[in-house]
């Protein structure tokens, strides 16, 4: 059979490198990053590691295209997965003004004005039952 | 018909090997339709653990502050030591199927006994994680006790930490289990450099299990450590 034979040093380079990223990760976590970056940061160390595996720990690299389109519809599916899920979650309580105006705290109207209650009209009219 | 498909195998006049099902042309063919489906299963592996770390991050990104408090409760250093276990694991994990490619049937045995060595300490620190957290009542439910407005945020966060690490538990289980019947067939001089896809296909689930583990650690342990020093 033609499988590819990793030579050892291969896999002690991509476990070396694995630990300095994880030591790597620590550090990352403790140091107070500007701008709230501090997940991003964990979460792309994270991505390096879990690439690194895949390619050398798992042979992909050394693959068939169609095992390379297979792990890769994995990782595909899931971006799916996660952005358009996030994209509905994180857009509810979005407005869309007519004017395209949407300022936080502006108070948006989706009619063009707003109707005011004729004063004539006595408030217990329109209190339900 | 099996006696027509012995003979027309026999009419090519190369025996071939025992392990070679009569659909496949080669082995090599064999190896690379094992090696697909595996993917495939591994797929779906990952859209599984997708949808928890999905909710994950949707209540981390809804409760931030009962996320860095959850995570602060949780022992940094066994969770740092569980993840170089793992890691190296994964390593041993690939010498061994390096070592069932080359036909180092000893080698094979000793790297397989090392990974499910390295599985069981993980195991053993998880236990002592999870008896840790029962007696500080931070297991979710009705014994659930948390100081602060946080509580019941901080709750969800611990529910999705014993979800998560839990499934992931029981994946190390089972790749225990695969790994000792292996361990049992590389004893029995089952696998050659010719035919070893079991080893290789109980390889790939096993770094799969590690890559999930990376990201669980720094998901779990490291949310928001620059503020609240251990």
């Amino acid at each position: 059979m033609s499988g590819h034979i990793s030579p050892k040093s291969t896999y002690y380079t991509i476990f070396g490198a694995l630990m300095a990223c994880t030591t790597l990760t620590v550090i990352a976590a403790f140091i107070d990053l500007p701008a709230n970056l501090n997940f991003p940061v964990a979460l792309g160390i994270a991505i390096f590691k879990a690439t690194l595996v895949v390619l050398f720990f798992m042979h992909v690299k050394y693959g068939s295209r169609l095992t390379k389109l297979i792990a890769g519809v994995a990782f595909f599916f899931l971006g799916i997965l996660l952005s358009l899920t996030m994209a509905d979650y994180l857009s509810r309580g979005w407005f869309t003004a007519p004017n395209g105006s949407t300022a936080p705290g502006a108070i948006v109207s989706l009619s063009p004005k707003p109707q005011p209650v004729p004063p004539t009209e006595p408030a217990q009219n329109t209190s339900p039952k | 018909m099996p006696d027509g498909a012995i003979a027309a195998h026999d009419e090519h006049g190369h025996p071939h090997h025992p392990a070679l099902q009569h659909h496949f042309e080669d082995l090599e063919q064999q190896h690379e339709a094992s090696t697909l489906g595996m993917w495939l299963f591994l797929v779906t592996e990952v859209m599984f653990f997708g949808g928890l770390i999905l909710a994950y991050t949707l209540y981390r990104i809804w409760y931030p502050v009962a996320w860095a408090l959850g995570s602060d409760e949780l022992n940094i250093y066994l969770g740092g030591f569980n993840t170089v276990v793992l890691i190296g694991s994964s390593l041993t994990m690939a010498l061994g199927v390096r070592a069932a490619q080359t036909g180092q049937q000893r080698a094979t045995v000793g790297w397989l006994l090392f990974t499910i060595a390295l599985g069981l300490t993980f195991l053993v620190v998880k236990f002592f994680e999870y008896r840790e957290k029962f007696e500080k009542f931070h297991v979710p439910g009705p014994n659930f006790r948390f100081e602060g407005p946080e509580s019941p945020h901080v709750q969800i966060f611990f529910s999705l930490y014993f979800a998560l690490t839990g499934v992931h538990a029981l994946h190390m289980i089972i790749g225990v289990g695969l790994m000792s019947v292996l361990t049992t067939m590389a004893y029995r001089k089952r696998f050659s450099p010719e035919w070893y896809t079991p080893v290789e296909l109980a390889g790939l689930y096993w770094h799969f299990v590690d890559i999930v583990w990376i990201f669980l650690f720094p998901l779990l342990y490291l949310v928001d450590r620059s503020h609240h020093i251990i």
